[in-house]
């Protein structure tokens, strides 16, 4: 008990060093605001015109959960670099001298990774409301979005983590985390449905996490929706997370050597 | 003294490269051990076997008894690391890199912030707690991150080069809070350095390094008496046993790493 206690607590002492820093700089939040203003605002109004989807839903709707989901993406997917930063500065070792669980420096950080992205989804809630869409307002239903977007960025932020602590310089990583955005984002049902896909893509979109946090977000934000299984859902990107945790966990030593 | 940390023909190689090579040391508590040899000489790698951040090739250490090896996560309780580089961060307060940190050491809330608090002020850094450490000086950054290191009261300090790239001043300052954390705490501190005054003037026993393998090791007396020099100094007893080492130049790593050091810390 003392152990799993212990454990939490490290890990939100780690969160809180995170966070504690973009409270004293908080410009980085705005910033990333106009990334994804810009996908609804100027693509989603341009594509809208072409009726890419059928149904009930139009596509503004449709694709506003998508671009949250896909500026968690591309949000997280670079948060790696921050430790081979830390680990040029000497900060890594440090950390790792002391008696913290690898696993709690990994999710700890990740976590601050999700924190990061919670600003993003507020301002995205107020694009929506500008642009009309249906947004279904149910207090537990914001609760669970939000919940999908630490889950979703501690996902990302972590396997952004292995990729850090495999090739271990800020070269190789951008180079690395450039090549996986795209195909992460395309695959996935962000601004099309899965069902206008190439029966190849398909597969593919179906073993991408992206999907699911895309899935979930959009039935518990857009009034008519398509239903999915939100538990199955979240059970997808929580064990998906909880495997990288691990993997990052036991690899993080290696950032050093 | 009893014997609080003792190597045993501990070993690490990268690749065919023995960067530390079967080397036996033993280090008494309360002492101030300085580990001197020129770049390359297997300074910093051996500090990071004892701090548990590289695991040996072969052979082991033992700190209070806990082996680096086999118990780690015992080590780190006991021992308190500052690394060559810069390790407290610059986007948060003095102060809150101290009472955060004391927290990974399963210091309870309350506890961490008086710590932090009198840590503060032991370290004289009162008048800029609250400012975020890029505010700081080289000589208030070395000065936070040993008070850093210290939150826990470890058993044993490893300082690696820790006046490396500071003023005049800055290294003055950081001298004296090392001689007072050996009064107050009597805690037993391991440093590197090139500076060869500081080995001469703060430590009890210096240890010689050449190509990963232990030279000699004694007390600074000793050793200027050793080589037979009138008046020696310990920079002719470090040109008299590594003057071979010398003649290579460093590597262009070894001087790409101490001008990083440096320019962050200025």
């Amino acid at each position: 008990m003392n152990i799993i206690f212990s454990f939490i607590r490290k890990t939100l002492v780690v969160a809180e060093l995170e966070i504690r820093k973009i409270l004293h700089d908080p410009t980085e939040i705005f910033t990333r605001a106009v990334q994804p203003a810009l996908w609804i605002l100027i693509f989603g109004r341009v594509f809208e015109k072409m009726h890419p989807i059928s149904g009930s839903v139009n596509y503004i709707d449709f694709m506003t959960p998508g671009i949250l989901a896909q500026s968690v993406l591309f949000v997280s997917i670079f948060y790696g670099i921050a430790i081979i930063w830390e680990r040029d500065l000497g900060l890594t070792h440090k950390f790792l001298a002391t008696p913290t669980p690898r696993t709690a420096l990994v999710l700890g950080k990740a976590i601050s990774a999700g924190v990061r992205c919670l600003p993003l989804a507020v301002i995205i809630y107020l694009i929506a409301v500008l642009l009309g869409v249906h947004v279904k307002w149910g207090v537990l239903n914001i609760i669970a979005v939000l919940i999908m977007v630490i889950l979703g960025s501690i996902f990302f932020s972590t396997f952004s983590l292995i990729i850090a602590c495999i090739v271990k310089t800020r070269e190789r990583f951008m180079g690395i985390g450039q090549l996986l955005t795209m195909p992460l984002f395309f695959a996935s049902n962000a601004i099309y449905p899965i069902e206008i896909m190439p029966q190849w893509l398909k597969i593919i979109s179906k073993i991408n996490p992206l999907t699911y946090i895309i899935n979930a977000t959009r039935t518990l934000m857009i009034a008519d929706a398509p239903p999915t299984f939100l538990p199955g859902d979240f059970a997808i990107v929580i064990a998906a997370s909880a495997l990288f945790v691990f993997i990052a966990g036991s690899l993080y030593k290696r950032v050093i050597v | 003294m009893p014997v609080l940390l003792e190597t045993k023909k501990i070993t690490r190689c990268f690749g065919n490269f023995k960067a530390v090579d079967s080397i036996d040391l033993t280090i008494e508590a309360g002492e101030i051990f300085a580990l001197l040899g020129p770049n390359g000489a297997g300074k910093s790698t051996l500090i990071k076997m004892l701090t548990t951040l590289l695991p040996p090739t072969s052979g082991d250490a033992y700190i209070d008894g806990y082996s680096i090896t086999t118990q780690p996560n015992k080590v780190r309780r006991i021992i308190g690391y500052v690394p060559q580089m810069l390790s407290v961060d610059g986007s948060l307060t003095g102060y809150e890199n101290l009472f955060l940190f004391a927290k990974l050491y399963d210091i309870p809330s309350k506890e961490a912030r008086k710590r932090a608090k009198e840590s503060i002020e032991f370290m004289e850094l009162q008048q800029s707690a609250n400012k975020l450490v890029r505010t700081y000086s080289g000589g208030m950054i070395r000065r936070l991150e040993i008070a850093q290191s210290m939150l826990h009261v470890p058993r044993i300090l490893f300082l690696d080069e820790p006046t490396t790239g500071l003023d005049p001043i800055g290294v003055k300052m950081v001298w004296e809070h090392i001689l007072n954390l050996k009064k107050k705490y009597n805690t037993t501190i391991l440093l590197t350095t090139h500076i060869m005054e500081e080995a001469d003037k703060l430590c009890n026993r210096v240890a010689l390094l050449s190509r990963g393998n232990l030279v000699v090791a004694d007390t600074p007396e000793n050793l200027k008496n050793s080589i037979g020099k009138k008046e020696a100094t310990l920079e002719d007893v470090f040109i008299h046993y590594t003057s071979e080492s010398l003649a290579n130049e460093n590597s262009f790593r070894d001087v790409m790493r101490q001008r990083k050091t440096e320019n962050r810390i200025q």
